[in-house]
């Protein structure tokens, strides 16, 4: 057994304390180590973005940081974009509503990607929101219904 | 529809009831399972050298390491077809003696992390004496070839399938023919690349002796088949689940030589063994498909009726015969289906599968129908300019319109609409306006072209079709079949004490929507709604034997064999209600979660008459069952989808890009069951399509070496290269099909490309150029406008010298 380091994290609010190895990736240490598996692996070298989560707000990829270098950020994935068991958040409920996944591989990494930028700039048009999109992969939905989505959350979260 | 009628539940885009989890992060795919399990973790030894003998392969102590010698009473996994024509090889599940392709497995070491496992790999030195590689269907079946498989090939050298039709007529039709037109198309290889790769999860329970699998596949059952013959296992000991599969398109409908020793190690160690395959390897070694190349011959008349069609196929299969399908997949389904929706009366073809040294192929979305439309749209096109008639036109005449109709194959075209898609694809089109827009374009020196593309998607096909892969046989008295023939699909309709609804299906949907669609189908006849029916796939303890999704057929057969349960048991629902509301069975109507008698309008609920079942079950008038249970089976022959896809592209004469500016859809696929899940299959299959003839391309060098292994390299679309995709709808349903639903799952990918391979030709015909072989990449078309320019410019330097 290599090395292993202490780490903090502070993820969806909530402090996880632990012990890895310092080559462990953050997308390593949110599933394997906090249990958060809703974060996917689709490429482990930074293209296809189903790893991406929200850094202190902003989007990244998981699988291209360390988890050591997370220490002391804020740490959202997609298990706490919802703010209850009742409710979803308004990107989620676009994309149930508006058909926007299928195997459903992709789709967190897209949710994430979408509300880091609806959170941060609620009056996306469609043709910024079309380069927004354009950094992450989906092999199922042919991309229609995830722009679809994304247009009608950030209406209602600009409205 | 009159007021009386119920709504009906078919037909209306509902919501996924599969979605609130995943868009939770709550999915469960397989590399969750593993996650959450304190397991070791498999990594695979691959071969880097594409043909040669293993001399040695040594690691340093303390890496745990598998070899084929430790494999004693594991077999090897063999897919054959009862074809005279067809040669069988067998996979070893670790490389015994000599490797066959890059990424082929060699050696398995376990660790207790992954990263371990990782260390482990890197540590196991392997030493393979190379062979000259055999990498084109010219080399391998040249005389002499060095031979893939050292086994006898009884035609030319390593070619495993060498089908031929010849109708009666063909000579005679052939030679007399105003016309002949020939096309060479071709496509590079491609991965499905689903964006989950491989994994698969294995639990030994000490307690019973079983394992479970977890598995990133589309046919639990049959794997859990092909895995307890290799294995040499009780099929019981093993329990295979497709938990959540991020997308299979094909690439997860075979058994994996991987998971066979997951199993394996699993089972003699007593612990739980997990393999998460990388990116990389998923290139180097998880199916590749459609390395293929047509002659295509067409005889026209005058008029452009087409009369008759020559055809020579060759598909390079790469190394080994997938399981269960086998590598005949390609070869036999182009020479069965080349002729598609044309009223072509005379057939000669020959068609080929032959070894590479390369990674095997596997089914992916379409199969061999991508290349078959790329090259019957391409002969129509060229056709159409030399017979000097409108494309358009020219389609019309020959696509079928009378139904049922025979092709030359022998498979019959059931009810559909070809003419009807052309013209509502051409009417949205309005080539007239496009002409204009073209040649205003000409003058800024920019290049637009427009494409068509008219297909038929044979879907939802049964045991029947398969068989015919096959030439018939007898079954031996006490042997089991050498072939494996697929095809139908059963289900378990169960209703329970509190009318609760269960459908437990042999069918596993991996992003199709599937648990949606059914629901809604059963819903319509028993009068429940579909938040009340609870479909269970994809686990051989809980669902009968099936053959899983694939080939755009769980909506046709799992949806008719749930219909035919649904009707059993609302029968059943029917004469209890009578019963109690008196009257005829035929006079209850179902709906609302209620049996209501029509004349009367007194109703009970269905739960009352659960509970009368399984509660008061002495009091059941005709001492039926104490069951609310129906059980169908669903085999057709299958039946055909069809449409016509339109492309309007622009190419950039500098840079060779082509952007694909408006893509059209003129669908039939029968009834819809849910609008918004077929429209969602058609955008990701039109997706998958435009990749295929632009983009995405599985690249070896001349030693054998993929070169392709990130996603770097192989360029699936994002949005930016993906236009807004229209579709509309004709709703044509068929005898073959008890829900009217016609299967839809690949057509998107099939029409795809030869729309836009026309609108690029079109776009660069001044310049004669052709795109005939795809990917379409810049790099190619830039060479190609380069020299055509150059030969332009060289021929006006002569012509102004000569005068
Ligand atoms: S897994 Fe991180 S970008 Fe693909
Ligand atoms: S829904 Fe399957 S990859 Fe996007």
């Amino acid at each position: 057994m290599s090395q292993t380091v202490p780490v903090r994290l502070y993820v969806n609010g909530d402090r996880h304390d632990i012990d890895i190895e310092p080559r462990r990736t953050l997308a390593d240490a949110l599933r394997d180590d906090c249990g958060l598996t809703g974060t996917h692996l689709g490429c482990e070298h930074g293209v296809c973005g189903a790893c991406t989560i929200l850094v202190d707000g902003k989007p990244v990829r998981a699988c291209l940081m360390f988890a050591v270098q997370a220490e002391g950020t804020s740490i959202r994935t997609v298990e706490g974009l919802a703010p209850d068991d009742q409710q979803l958040h308004p990107v989620q409920r676009a994309f149930w509503e508006k058909h926007g996944l299928q195997c459903g591989f992709c789709t967190p990494g897209f949710l994430m990607l979408v509300a880091g930028q609806l959170e941060e700039k609620p009056e996306t048009d469609e043709e910024e929101m079309r380069d927004v999109l354009s950094s992450n992969l989906c092999r199922c939905t042919g991309y229609q219904n995830i722009l679809k989505a994304s247009m009608a959350a950030a209406e209602e979260m600009s409205g | 529809m009159t007021a009386v009628e119920p709504p009906s539940w078919t037909g209306r885009s509902l919501p996924r009831v599969e979605d609130p989890s995943i868009l939770r992060g709550h999915g469960r795919y397989v590399a969750d399972v593993a996650s959450q399990d304190r397991c070791w973790y498999a990594k695979f030894v691959r071969s880097s050298i594409a043909a040669g003998r293993i001399v040695g392969i040594t690691a340093p102590p303390g890496v745990r390491i598998y070899t084929a010698a430790d494999l004693d009473g594991v077999g090897e996994i063999v897919a054959s077809l009862a074809r005279p024509d067809f040669v069988t090889t067998s996979q070893p599940i670790l490389a015994r003696d000599v490797v066959r392709f890059v990424g082929e497995p060699v050696a398995m070491v376990l660790a207790e992390t992954e990263a371990e496992a990782e260390d482990a790999l890197e540590r196991v030195v392997v030493e393979i004496e190379p062979l000259p590689a055999v990498l084109s269907v010219a080399d391998a079946t040249a005389d002499q070839a060095r031979l893939v498989h050292d086994v006898d090939f009884p035609g030319d050298p390593n070619t495993v399938v060498d089908g031929r039709i010849h109708t009666p007529g063909f000579d005679e039709v052939f030679a007399a023919a105003a016309h002949r037109v020939s096309v060479q198309v071709g496509s590079a290889r491609q991965s499905a690349m689903p964006l989950e790769a491989r994994a698969s999860h294995a639990a030994y329970d000490p307690a019973t002796g079983r394992t479970t699998l977890h598995v990133t596949t589309q046919m639990p059952h049959v794997i859990r088949t092909g895995l307890a013959d290799v294995l040499g296992i009780r099929e019981d000991d093993l329990r295979v689940i497709a938990p959540d599969v991020g997308g299979g398109f094909g690439a997860k409908m075979a058994l994996a030589r991987e998971d066979v020793m997951v199993v394996h190690a699993a089972r003699r160690l007593r612990r739980n063994i997990a393999w998460i395959e990388t990116r990389e390897e998923n290139f180097m070694a998880a199916w590749h498909s459609r390395e293929q190349v047509y002659d295509v011959e067409g005889a026209f008349t005058e008029d452009g009726d087409l009369l008759a069609v020559r055809a020579d196929l060759r598909c390079d299969v790469g190394a080994y015969s997938c399981y269960p399908v086998t590598y005949g997949v390609e070869p036999l389904m182009a020479m069965a289906e080349l002729t598609g929706p044309y009223a072509v009366r005379e057939y000669s073809v020959r068609s080929r599968a032959v070894l590479s040294n390369k990674c095997p192929i596997a089914p992916y979305r379409g199969v061999s129908r991508p290349v078959q439309v790329l090259a019957m749209e391409r002969l129509m096109d060229v056709a159409a300019r030399q017979l000097d008639i409108d494309p358009v036109d020219l389609r019309m005449r020959n696509l079928v319109h009378e139904f049922p109709h025979r092709i030359p194959s022998g498979l019959v075209l059931d009810n559909a609409s070809h003419r009807q898609t052309l013209a509502v694809a051409a009417e949205m089109a309005d080539v007239a306006d496009f002409r204009r827009r073209q040649r205003a374009a000409r003058g800024e020196g920019r290049l637009l072209g427009i494409g068509f593309s008219s297909f038929a998607e044979r879907t939802g096909y049964g045991t029947p079709a398969f068989a015919a892969r096959s030439a018939p046989f007898e079954l031996k008295p006490s042997a089991v079949a050498d072939v494996i023939t697929p095809g139908f699909e059963r289900v378990v309709l169960a209703m329970d004490s509190s009318a609760g609804v269960t459908v437990r299906i042999g069918a596993s949907p991996h992003g199709q929507g599937l648990r949606t669609a059914l629901a809604q189908v059963i819903s319509d006849e028993l009068g429940v709604s579909p938040g009340e029916v609870r479909v269970i796939h994809s686990d051989t303890d809980a669902t009968p034997y099936g053959w899983g999704s694939f080939a755009s057929r769980a909506m046709v057969l799992a949806g008719g064999a749930s219909m035919l349960a649904a009707r059993e048991l609302a029968g059943r629902l029917r004469t209890l209600a009578s019963s109690r509301l008196g009257g005829l069975p035929g006079d209850i109507d179902l709906s609302d979660g209620e049996a209501r008698h029509r004349e009367t309008g007194e109703s009970v609920p269905l739960f009352v008459l659960a509970r009368d079942t399984y509660h008061s079950s002495h009091l059941i008038p005709d001492k039926g069952e104490p069951a609310l249970e129906a059980t169908a089976t669903y085999d057709p022959s299958g039946t055909f989808a069809n449409a016509c896809h339109v492309a309007e592209v622009e190419v950039d004469p500098a840079t060779g890009a082509v952007a694909v500016t408006r893509f059209l859809v003129a669908e039939d696929a029968g009834r819809l069951v849910n609008p918004a899940i077929v429209d969602g299959q058609i955008q990701g299959g039109v997706v998958q399509g435009i990749a295929n003839a632009l983009f995405e391309e599985l690249i070896y060098d001349d030693r054998g070496v993929l070169v392709t292994t990130s996603l770097m390299d192989y360029l699936p679309p994002t949005l930016h290269e993906v236009p807004d995709i229209e579709i509309a709808h004709l709703e044509t349903t068929s005898p073959q099909s008890v829900t009217g639903a016609k299967g839809v799952g690949e057509g998107g990918t099939i029409g795809a490309p030869a729309a836009i391979a026309n609108a690029v030709s079109d776009a660069l015909g001044h310049l004669g150029i052709a795109v005939d072989h795809i990917p379409a990449t810049p790099h190619r078309l830039r060479t190609a406008i380069r020299s055509a320019q150059a030969a332009q410019a060289a021929d006006k330097t002569d012509r102004e010298t000569a005068s």
